[in-house]
């Protein structure tokens, strides 16, 4: 095992990792009032209406279908009479679906913030590096899904690269299987463990913010001191005037 | 029944001399920073006129507020939970900054820099959003004083129903200034449609607020309050709104916009109301009958029998006393003289207007040349315009309410006229507007005499409480997680309902740390 291999299979990926835990948590305590989806909507609607939606329902679908195609195992599928040959086609098929729109809405975005002033003034050096990545990401995987998986010969990443990211997990790490993939592959992974590792920094926390407790609330919150919270000692009122 | 307070405001419309005083002062306390330029807490619209943001009052158009379905069940015009968790990404129902205004500063600065020439230097427009030379067109007053009336002001939404020539006719002849906060509404959308539960209605006074620790900028809010009283500060990318000025409140100190006002139109006193009947008042079907059913969560702070239940409730006696000589209670409930804004919204909003007489009668002397101006009660029978239009704005589009409460305007004016002129009032003129002299008397020295501590009725915050109030909303973020745990066996089993969002009570889980704080100085 080469030296390049152990660092870019084993060593970026649990770096990213415990950045990625790290600094969430730090955030989390620290930072609750920067903890937001940092809206442009208010500067600019029309764009936003259209580019945001596919950005975002596809970049949902995908993750589904990483779930599915890397962390769930060959095996369970085949076991439940899926077979590889069935996989690839609805893999590509539905990854194909999941990329175009990705890949308008981020076209979307990106223009969007180039070319609309009241959007680009509001960019931040983190959002310049996030959508870079995702740029990047977005890219690589749209050449792996139609170049590689729909038009041609396909590759079977379910017997390399998705063992080698359960095996992280499992802390029994194969980098030798991910040494053997594809570059689209390789740069593909690898630049997602920088957006990993970028994601407790930037404006993607607002992620797991999605608020499905509102489905469970009832319309109205109330808060205060008859049912709620500890004193805080340090805030004295100021005397009535009258 | 379950009795809680909420603070209120009445605006007597008469007496508003549209300076914006308000405005500017309240904006110099809370919203003159970057990302709040185009924030207005506190706005003054000429009636009849676009609003802020421009027809903002047009549900159809922003779906803001309650409505009925086809059954009869209150939701949020805007959707429901599962439609906001769909279209989170782009909220369709969001106004853009150009329905606001794009906020601009002058370059003043080429007023010293520029070189010596035979003109003089300009200082010229920029917007605040890109720092780019803007071209003016439009503002959070651009139509003050019915300026731009004939092409503007036919736009208004309160002109629905009324024809052409007479919309034109009447912004030449009928005018008056609409000072505008949050309502702080009884049954407020806003924190209806905020999915991250962010906004919350305090317990003990209602005042409505955003916590900014929770916020998440999902800007569901600011589409969801019909009055587009909260604003989305886009430096911040959380949502921002009216805090009644908590901090002076809980002093007993009145709201800025209150306390600077010119006019001295504004009155602030507690009400008691029935939360366990605000779910009930705004789903009444009948739009017209909404005045009613908010008056009827009401609960006369003077009745026995309601102040037992308020104690028993844990609210204190100073408190209660107050209640009692509340002037919002006095001119809402007790002389009806006051009405909400736009109840058809269905928020039951707490911020109340006593309609503007002077117009009416101005109208009036100008059109029939026949009529004497000073036959009040003629001019308030008479013009049906003026009434329409105030029944739009005040009452869903009843009439009635707006006559009523005008020809008690009306009465006092000429009770008091005959009485400052020496002569013996005629007992009739009260009558003629159902009321008594001693009722009179109260009216005048609330809205003529104003005095100020007739106007502003505020307990103040106890003290041996009010850290634990400050706390609640300086971003304390104490086990909100539990909150929702809390929160979460109401699972749709009531869409308005009081709501413990904290279980962790003061003498329960946090009594080891309260009896562990030094105490406060009182
Ligand atoms: C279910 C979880 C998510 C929700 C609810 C959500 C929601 C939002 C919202 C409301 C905005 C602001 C749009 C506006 O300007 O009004 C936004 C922006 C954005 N989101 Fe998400 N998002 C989620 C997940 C993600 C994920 C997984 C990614 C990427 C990996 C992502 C990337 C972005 C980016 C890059 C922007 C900025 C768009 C721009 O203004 O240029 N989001 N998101
Ligand atoms: S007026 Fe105030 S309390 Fe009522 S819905 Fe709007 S922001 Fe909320
Ligand atoms: S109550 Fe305070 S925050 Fe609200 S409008 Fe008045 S001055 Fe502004």
């Amino acid at each position: 095992m080469t030296s390049a291999t152990l660092l870019a299979w084993i060593v970026l990926p649990y770096l990213a990792i415990a950045v990625f835990a790290v600094g969430h948590a730090w955030r989390w305590r620290h930072d609750q009032f920067g903890w937001t989806s940092l809206s442009t909507q208010l500067q600019e609607r029309r764009l936003l209406m259209w580019g945001s939606p596919l950005f975002h329902y596809g970049t949902l679908a995908a993750i589904a279908g990483h779930v599915i195609g890397i962390l769930i195992p060959a095996s369970w599928t085949a076991a439940i009479g899926v077979s590889e040959a069935t996989y690839h086609v609805f893999s590509a098929v539905a990854g194909t679906v999941a990329i175009v729109a990705i890949g308008i809405g981020l076209v979307i975005l990106v223009y969007r913030r180039v070319a609309v002033r009241r959007v680009a003034v509001t960019t931040s050096r983190v959002d310049v590096a996030v959508y870079v990545l995702l740029i990047v990401i977005i890219g690589l995987g749209a050449a792996e899904t139609i170049a590689v998986n729909l038009i041609g010969p396909g590759y079977d990443y379910r017997a390399t690269v998705a063992i080698w990211f359960r095996g992280l997990f499992a802390a029994d790490p194969h980098p030798e299987l991910m040494a053997t993939a594809p570059w689209l592959y390789q740069a593909h992974a690898i630049s997602a463990w920088f957006l990993i590792a970028l994601w407790p920094f930037s404006r993607l926390v607002h992620a797991w913010s999605y608020p499905v407790l509102y489905l469970g609330r009832p319309w109205i919150v109330y808060r205060g001191y008859r049912s709620a919270v500890r004193p805080r000692p340090s805030l004295t009122p100021t005397a009535p005037r009258r | 029944m379950r009795i809680m307070v909420n603070v209120g405001m009445v605006m007597n419309l008469d007496k508003c001399i549209g300076c914006h005083t308000c405005s500017v002062t309240c904006k110099q306390v809370w919203t003159n920073r970057r990302g709040t330029e185009y924030v207005w807490f506190n706005n003054v619209e000429t009636k009849p006129g676009l609003g802020y943001p421009k027809r903002y009052e047009d549900q159809d158009r922003w779906r803001g507020g309650w409505e009925l379905d086809r059954r009869g069940r209150l939701r949020l015009r805007s959707g429901g939970w599962l439609y906001k968790l769909l279209t989170i990404f782009a909220n369709p129902d969001l106004p853009t900054i150009d329905d606001y205004a794009e906020p601009w500063t002058y370059d003043y600065e080429t007023l010293f820099t520029a070189p010596v020439s035979a003109d003089d230097p300009v200082a010229r427009a920029r917007s605040q959003l890109t720092g780019r030379p803007l071209a003016l067109r439009g503002g959070a007053n651009w139509d003050d004083n019915l300026a731009g009336a004939p092409e503007h002001a036919g736009a208004d939404p309160n002109l629905r129903g009324m024809e052409a020539q007479v919309q034109f006719e009447f912004t030449q002849a009928f005018m008056f200034y609409l000072p505008r906060i949050c309502e702080h509404c009884l049954n407020p959308s806003c924190v209806a449609s905020c999915p991250s539960g962010a906004m919350y209605k305090r317990e003990e006074d209602g005042i409505v607020l955003v916590d900014q620790d929770k916020c998440r900028g999902w800007r569901f809010c600011v589409s969801g309050c019909p009055y587009k009283k909260v604003y989305f500060n886009h430096q911040t990318g959380k949502a921002e709104k009216c805090t009644f000025c908590y901090p002076r409140i809980e002093a007993g100190l009145p709201t800025i916009c209150s306390e600077t006002c010119v006019g001295r139109l504004r009155h602030l006193g507690l009400i008691l109301y029935d939360a366990d009947g605000v779910r009930e008042a705004a789903s009444v079907r009948d739009p017209h009958r909404l005045l009613d059913a908010q008056l009827g969560v009401f609960c006369d702070p003077a009745d026995p029998t309601v102040q037992a239940q308020a104690r028993r409730d844990g609210i204190p006696e100073d408190w209660i006393e107050a209640a009692q000589r509340s002037p919002v209670y006095a001119l809402a409930v007790r002389h009806r003289v006051a009405l909400p804004l736009h109840p058809e919204f269905r928020t039951l909003p707490m911020v109340w207007y006593v309609p503007p007489l002077s117009p009416v009668v101005n109208a009036v002397a100008r059109r029939a040349a026949d009529a004497d101006p000073d036959d009040v009660f003629y001019a308030v029978d008479q013009m049906r315009i003026p009434l329409q239009y105030l029944a739009n704005l005040l009452a869903a589009g009843d009439v009635e309410p707006v006559r009523a409460a005008l020809r008690r305007l009306a009465a006092l004016r000429a009770y008091m006229r005959e009485q400052q002129l020496g002569g013996t009032p005629d007992p009739a003129i009260p009558a003629r507007a159902g009321m008594d002299p001693g009722a009179l008397d109260e009216l005048y020295r609330l809205l003529a005499i104003a005095k100020y501590e007739d106007r502003y009725v505020i307990p103040s915050a106890h003290t041996e409480t009010a850290d634990r109030l400050a706390a609640v909303h300086t971003g304390c973020s104490v086990g909100w997680e539990s909150q929702f745990a809390a929160t979460a066996s109401h699972f749709r089993a009531n869409h308005v309902q009081f709501v413990h969002v904290q279980p962790r009570r003061p003498d329960h889980g946090a009594s080891e740390t309260m009896a562990a704080e030094p105490e406060q100085p009182s």
